[in-house]
């Protein structure tokens, strides 16, 4: 008997509520599968499994609020029925391959899609408008595509059910309130974070002639839908460097530094309704910039939809903030535990800058870590900053 | 397309990005990314939008001279010529 258990999505997170069951009793499942939405105080996720089996039992009602770790169903595995599991005790350890975010186990690719197409595509525009509206949006038929509910939808939703104003205001303050709790976790983590971690801070300024003109010429010859953007680059080099400072990313644990094999990069994506979260591209330094443009523009989509998977929020090994595109000059970021490292990019901009002797005008970003002294020193953090101004000299490398 | 319809066209698909503009509160002749919240990848979006809704190309040595609404505009009803 396989026990599957709400997993943490995050530092931040201690509890969630089960909106959707996405299995029923007897249904197998693979490892990967979306078996459960659950909602965070950031986001809804897609929660996956990691062992195969058959489902038994579901334990938690929807609607129901669950501290992490709950074990959320059971399920059987190959070769027992419902006959032996039954005289199994309950109370049983479970085997190491239930859902752990921690499981190193294959990262799920992309190949999970099929799973969640079943799912409602509501866009965050029209669940926002609705929660104001006071317009249940489980009940709104969507007429965008693949049943999308668009902002029409909506508002023609509330026409029909002439929604009272004391229903509106109630529904406002849901609103507030989930602000509030989005809050209150990027605090529990950051306050975390600032108390558990000494960090230490380096910056760097990256020329990036060779990058943008690079990239300028390598977009000439793409259709718009095919273009790439600096931010990709970036991840890249970021996970490049890696390989060879290796105490920039992974995890500290029960006072001990655990490497990451692979660079799952956790990006930190602004949601429009206020907060942030910072899910991962996986196994970023293996991927082509092609692939991972259209990873960075399927996440960014997501998570400003609400429909994030749980392995992207539990499992980024590292992250990067780009809070250059907001104008900024650099960022010194806060490390989102159990990370023991954070890379930020200031934007680009041109500057006097001196080469072969000369003055000239070169654009220039600012690249920053912020790093762990329980894992890693400023000296090695030195080095990885200028491995990673060396990797972005290279653009056609990455 | 008259220009009403293309700035109908222009206004609906910076809302698919940034649905909390107001178009009332949007100054033609001043930067758009200083009025809206845009990063690049949201203009990116935005621009793949007007691409495949009016059949425009948009090559990006075009962007820097796409920088207030007025400028989208008229950028556009030329190509749309």
């Amino acid at each position: 008997m396989i026990e599957f258990k709400l997993p943490s999505l995050g530092a931040d997170m201690d509890e969630g509520k089960l909106l959707e069951w996405k299995v029923r009793p007897g249904d197998t499942v693979k490892k990967g599968q979306v078996v459960a939405i659950v909602d965070t105080s950031k986001a809804a996720v897609d929660v996956e499994i990691w062992c195969e089996g058959t489902v038994f039992e579901l334990l938690t009602e929807p609607d129901e609020t669950i501290p992490v770790g709950t074990v959320m169903a059971t399920l059987l595995e190959a070769g027992e029925s419902a006959e032996t599991a039954k005289r199994a005790p309950r109370a049983a350890p479970a085997p190491k391959a239930a859902a752990t975010p921690s499981h190193p186990g294959p990262l799920p690719r992309h190949g999970g899609e099929g799973i969640v197409s079943g799912r409602r595509r509501v866009s965050p525009a029209a669940r926002k408008h609705a929660e104001e509206l006071g317009v249940d949006i489980e009940t709104v038929a969507g007429s965008g595509p693949e049943g999308a509910v668009t902002l029409a939808d909506v508002e023609q939703a509330a026409a029909a059910a002439k929604v009272s104003p004391t229903r509106t205001a109630a529904v406002t303050d849901k609103v507030a309130d989930k602000a509030a709790e989005m809050r209150r976790a990027i605090a529990a983590a950051m306050g975390r974070s600032k108390r558990e971690i000494p960090h230490y801070y380096l910056s760097e300024p990256v020329p990036m002639r060779r990058a943008t003109e690079w990239l300028a010429q390598a977009n000439e010859g793409r259709p718009i839908t095919a273009r790439l953007l600096m931010a990709v680059l970036q991840l890249k080099a970021v996970a490049l460097a890696l390989r060879k400072f290796p105490e920039m990313n992974g995890y500290f644990r029960d006072g001990a530094f655990q490497p990451a094999t692979a660079a799952h990069i956790g990006v930190a994506i602004s949601l429009r309704q206020g907060g942030l979260i910072a899910p991962a591209i996986h196994d970023v330094g293996e991927k082509s910039l092609e692939q991972l443009m259209l990873d960075l523009a399927d996440l960014v989509k997501r998570a400003r939809a609400g429909s994030l998977r749980s392995s992207e929020m539990s499992d980024p090994t590292i992250t990067v903030t780009n809070l250059g595109e907001q104008g900024v000059a650099a960022v010194y970021g806060v490390i989102y535990p159990p990370q023991v490292a954070l890379v930020g990019f200031g934007r680009i901009g041109e500057q006097p800058w001196v080469e072969n002797n000369a003055l000239g005008v070169m654009p220039v970003a600012t690249a920053s870590l912020a790093a762990d002294h329980r894992v890693s020193d400023g000296h090695r953090g030195a080095l990885f900053l200028a491995a990673l101004r060396d990797q972005l000299q290279e653009p056609e490398k990455l | 397309m008259d220009e009403n319809e293309l700035r109908t066209v222009v206004i609906a698909t910076l809302k698919t990005i940034a649905p909390e503009v107001e178009e009332g509160d949007l100054r033609a002749d001043r930067p758009l990314r200083n009025q809206v919240d845009l990063d690049s990848m949201d203009w990116l979006n935005i621009l793949i939008g007007l691409h495949q809704k009016l059949q425009v190309d948009i090559p990006e040595a075009d962007y820097a001279r796409l920088v207030t609404l007025g400028d989208v505009l008229d950028y556009l009803r030329k190509k749309l010529k």
